[in-house]
This record gives C-alpha cells, structure tokens and sequence, in this order.
C-alpha cells in the first residue's frame, strides 16, 4: 500500500483531464435539476403548500440530492467504458495499489459533483433563494452533501463492475433520482396518506433534506441531523464494503 | 570456456515456466493441462486459433486471473503467491490497444511511468515518444491517431520503465501491414536488448517471421513446441516443384506505397 498515493493521485488526475476534456457531463448532471427546479418554483410551487417562506428556499435542499443522483451515474459509465477499453486491465497489470482504480473515480465523482451542486445553487441565487446561514452551515452542508455523493458513488461502482450495457451502468440512478419525489423535498409529508407518508417520513431522503434545510434557514437542527448522517454513513460502509467485494471478485 | 551472456542467462533458468496449468468457465475447459518454457531473452510464440485459450494464458500470467490447477512462474516469481513481483516484472499489451483515448499520447505515456514509479515520467515519455516515432503526435489526444499509430502507442506504454518480460496478445491484429511491419520491428528490437517476449498470433507468418520458439495451442493443450526447423521436421521434407516465382499481393502493396521489409 506503499503506492496508495500517489497512484491515486495518478488516476486521479487522468480522470479529471476526461471531465476538463467534456464539460458537457457536468452540464448535463445540471441541467435536470435546474430544469426540475424552475419548474416546481415557476409551475406547481403555487399550488404547493409548504408553509411559511420562500418555495425556493423549501425546495432547493431536494434538487441538490436530485443533482447528486443523477451525477453518480457518471462514475459507474467511466468505470463500465474502462472496463470495456481494455485500460482496465492494463492498469491491474501494473505495480500499482489496486484499490487506487475505484478510489480515483470515485474522489473524481466527488469532485464533479461538488462543481454541478455549485452550478445549481448558482441558479437557485439567481431566481431568488436566499439563506442566512453562517460560514459554518454551509461548511456543514457541504460536508453532507459531500458525505451522501461519496456513499452514492460507492454504490454506483457496483452496477459500472458488473454492467453488461452502457445502459446498464447508468441507468441504475433512476430510482435513486425518483425518491426525492416520495418525501418531504417538494412537499411536506405532512399531506400524504397514511402507508406513503410512513416510507416517506423514514426514508433517506427527508432526513437529509430536512437537516439541508435547517441549516440553510439558520434554524436548530436538533436529531434530524444524527438521523442524517447515520443514513450517509451507513448507505457509504455498505456500498463500500459491497464494491470491495465485487471488485475482489472482479480482478481475482 | 566463457559463456555468452546469452547462455549464461539460460543456464540461470527459464523467465516463463509454465507446468500443467488447467483452467475452465463453469463447464468449459479452455487450458487442459497446458506446459511451457520461455528462455530470457527469446520470443516465444504462442499459436492457435480463436478460442484456442491464447488469451486465457496470457491473462494467467498476466495475474490478471487465477489458475485452476498447475503452475506457473514468470522471472522467477509464482504468479499466485507473488503477484505482485510479477507485475514489477511484466508488462501486457492486450488483444485491443488500450490507450486512453482523450488524453494526447505523451499523457498516456506520463501517465503509465507514474504508476510505474519511475523518478522522471516526463522525460520517460520522451524518450518514449522518439523510440515510437510519435514524437510529433506526441500533443495530440490519442483518438486521433490512426490504427497503427495507437499500436505503436499501446506498446510504448507497456515499455515504460523496461519491464525484463513483455506478452503481446495478437498484436497485430486489426493492423494495416504497414503497421504489422512497424510492431514487428518493435518487437526484434525489445528482444535485441534482452527483453523476453511472449506473443500469441493467429498469423502463421507473424511466428515464422519473429520467434525463436513457436507453440501451437490447440483445444486448451500444447500439441507441439519446437524452434521453425523442428516444426518443419514433423512433415515430410519438401518435394521440389518448379513454379513461377509471382510477386504476392502484399510485395506489390508495400512496393506501391513505400513500405519496407
């Protein structure tokens, strides 16, 4: 593991070179978001009751996570074409840490999706979100948005090892991007019956948005945050533990 | 008596040793028990048809995949229990040229000398560049260059840092001859310098032309393994026939287009 490093460095660097090289996958990973955004604000957000404030205030922690599903996706289509290209194997001949192949893609997904989150706030400003968070909320936000794309991305390195089709490699994220719907990232679940309100107030996503939100309005996060992080956390060490081991399987 | 460093290197054992390696994908058997030996500094051909288990061989010793039964070593090193020492020692160029085709070439080769941990990647990949005569492609991202010239590229990567065994797996496959020629030349000029070289080919011609020893491998097993001449002697000699002597086609290509032989 002498080698970890600056492998990692290596790979990591060649990897942002694909993304310097294609903006357009930052562009893209975006551009949903921005469009879901200006849609619920412009669109339904009148019809949307959810209380006090801004829609865009309420609505713009849910398109992050939609920005960040949808970005992963990008992690397990590079991996799938290094697969496919051969490079793959060139690499895994080579004196190098092994882990270092996922580690780059994976800090390159982290990295790619830090800047499309920014494109999206960037947005959000223009069109009138407004937050009074301090230095350290939004060092806090960062932090978990950074800890939810890491996990994601993990989980996303199982389909790009195992995928048969570029459609296969990608089109995992769909449910993921879906789930923001069914809870409390557009509408509070306050509105929905019984068994829908039950999956959507103890699902990921609520948690999550709802610790965002907090911390963007300057309020007290209080428990939420916990039940946050412990959904990161635990979605990250499964994901991790499960490419680990489709990985060893992969190369052995 | 004084040895050429040559025997000398022979006497000190074989680079490749291979003793029935057996390997199968759930109910098929791709290698049956397969045996080889590969002196330093030779190249060694590998024949067969598609399908033969060339590639699975290759990958074996490659450490790219594990063997089901039998052995094999590669500069001295198990490449079950030590690996890691036989990928210090090897380098692969695959079946399809694996170049990263949106970085320029001198990256490719930058990058393949940092993971090699060599002190100067920079002026590793010059230096790499002008033996592949890419020096002036070396700015342009690899997808576009043409086929021969990512070939030329694929190899170089597998060059960098002087690895003591290379395996080309089909190498010239997909090339133009004006290519196949440029690989060949590439690949006289590693084992020249001592480098030992195991190559599979479907191309008779390609094993007559570049190797010491040839093997064919034939449904998972070595039928037979011997210099040309002892490959020759397993036919009866050649009856003589008097024929017009024609050019073939590819005299007349390379002729037309300039290429050398």
């Amino acid at each position: 593991m002498r080698h970890f490093l600056g492998d990692t460095t290596a790979l990591l660097g060649r990897s942002l070179r694909h993304i310097l090289r294609s903006p357009d996958t930052i562009i893209t990973t975006a551009i949903t978001p921005i469009a879901l955004l200006l849609l619920f604000v412009y669109v339904f957000g009148g019809a949307v009751d959810a209380g006090a404030g801004e829609y865009v205030d309420y609505l713009l922690p849910g398109i992050l996570i939609i920005t960040i599903a949808s970005g992963i996706s990008y992690t397990a289509y590079r991996l799938f074409l290094d697969l496919q290209s051969g490079i793959f194997e060139r690499f895994q001949s080579m004196p190098i840490a092994r882990p270092s192949v996922l580690w780059a893609h994976v800090l390159t997904s982290v990295i790619a999706n830090l800047i499309s989150v920014l494109v999206v706030i960037a947005v959000a400003l223009l069109i009138g979100f407004r937050s009074g968070a301090g230095v350290t909320a939004w060092l806090a936000v960062g932090g978990i948005l950074a800890l939810f794309t890491l996990a994601l991305t993990w989980l996303a390195v199982i389909p790009g090892l195992t995928a048969k089709s570029v459609d296969g490699a990608s089109g995992f994220a769909y449910p993921l991007i879906f789930l923001p719907f069914i809870s409390s990232a557009f509408v509070p679940t306050a509105s929905m019956p019984g068994p829908v309100r039950a999956f959507a107030e103890n699902q990921p996503v609520t948690s999550i948005v709802d610790a965002i939100r907090n911390l963007f309005a300057g309020q007290p996060v209080g428990d939420g945050l916990g039940t946050a992080l412990a959904w990161c956390v635990g979605i990250l060490v499964v994901a991790y533990l499960s490419a680990t081991l489709v990985y060893r399987r992969r190369i052995s | 008596m004084t040895l050429t460093q040559r025997q000398a290197r022979i006497l000190a054992g074989m680079t490749i040793e291979v003793r029935g390696l057996e390997k199968s994908f759930k109910e098929v058997r791709v290698l049956r028990g397969v045996d080889i030996d590969v002196a330093p500094g030779s190249i060694f051909a590998l024949l067969g048809s598609n399908g033969a288990g060339k590639t699975t061989l290759i990958r074996i010793l490659s450490t790219l995949l594990r063997p089901d039964a039998g052995s094999a070593r590669v500069n001295g090193f198990d490449v079950v229990t030590q690996a890691a020492d036989v990928r210090e020692s090897i380098s692969l160029t695959g079946q399809f040229t694996a170049v990263d085709q949106i970085l320029t070439g001198r990256e490719n080769l930058v990058l393949a000398a940092r993971l090699r941990h060599l002190r100067d990647p920079g002026a590793t990949a010059d230096d790499m560049l002008g033996r592949v005569s890419l020096t002036e492609a070396g700015g342009r991202r690899a997808a576009t260059y043409s086929g021969g010239m990512r070939r030329r590229l694929d190899i170089a990567m597998s060059l960098v840092g002087n690895p003591p065994v290379i395996f080309l797996d089909e190498p010239t496959t997909g090339l133009d001859p004006q290519g196949r020629l440029e690989v060949w030349q590439m690949v006289r000029d590693l084992a020249a310098g001592g480098t030992t070289v195991l190559l599979t080919t479907q191309y008779l011609e390609e094993a007559e032309q570049l190797a010491d020893r040839i093997a064919i491998l034939h449904e998972g097993r070595i039928l037979v393994d011997g210099t040309l001449a002892d490959l020759r002697e397993l036919l009866p000699p050649a009856e003589i026939e008097y024929v017009e002597k024609q050019p073939t086609l590819e005299d007349v290509f390379l002729t037309l287009v300039g290429g050398r032989r």
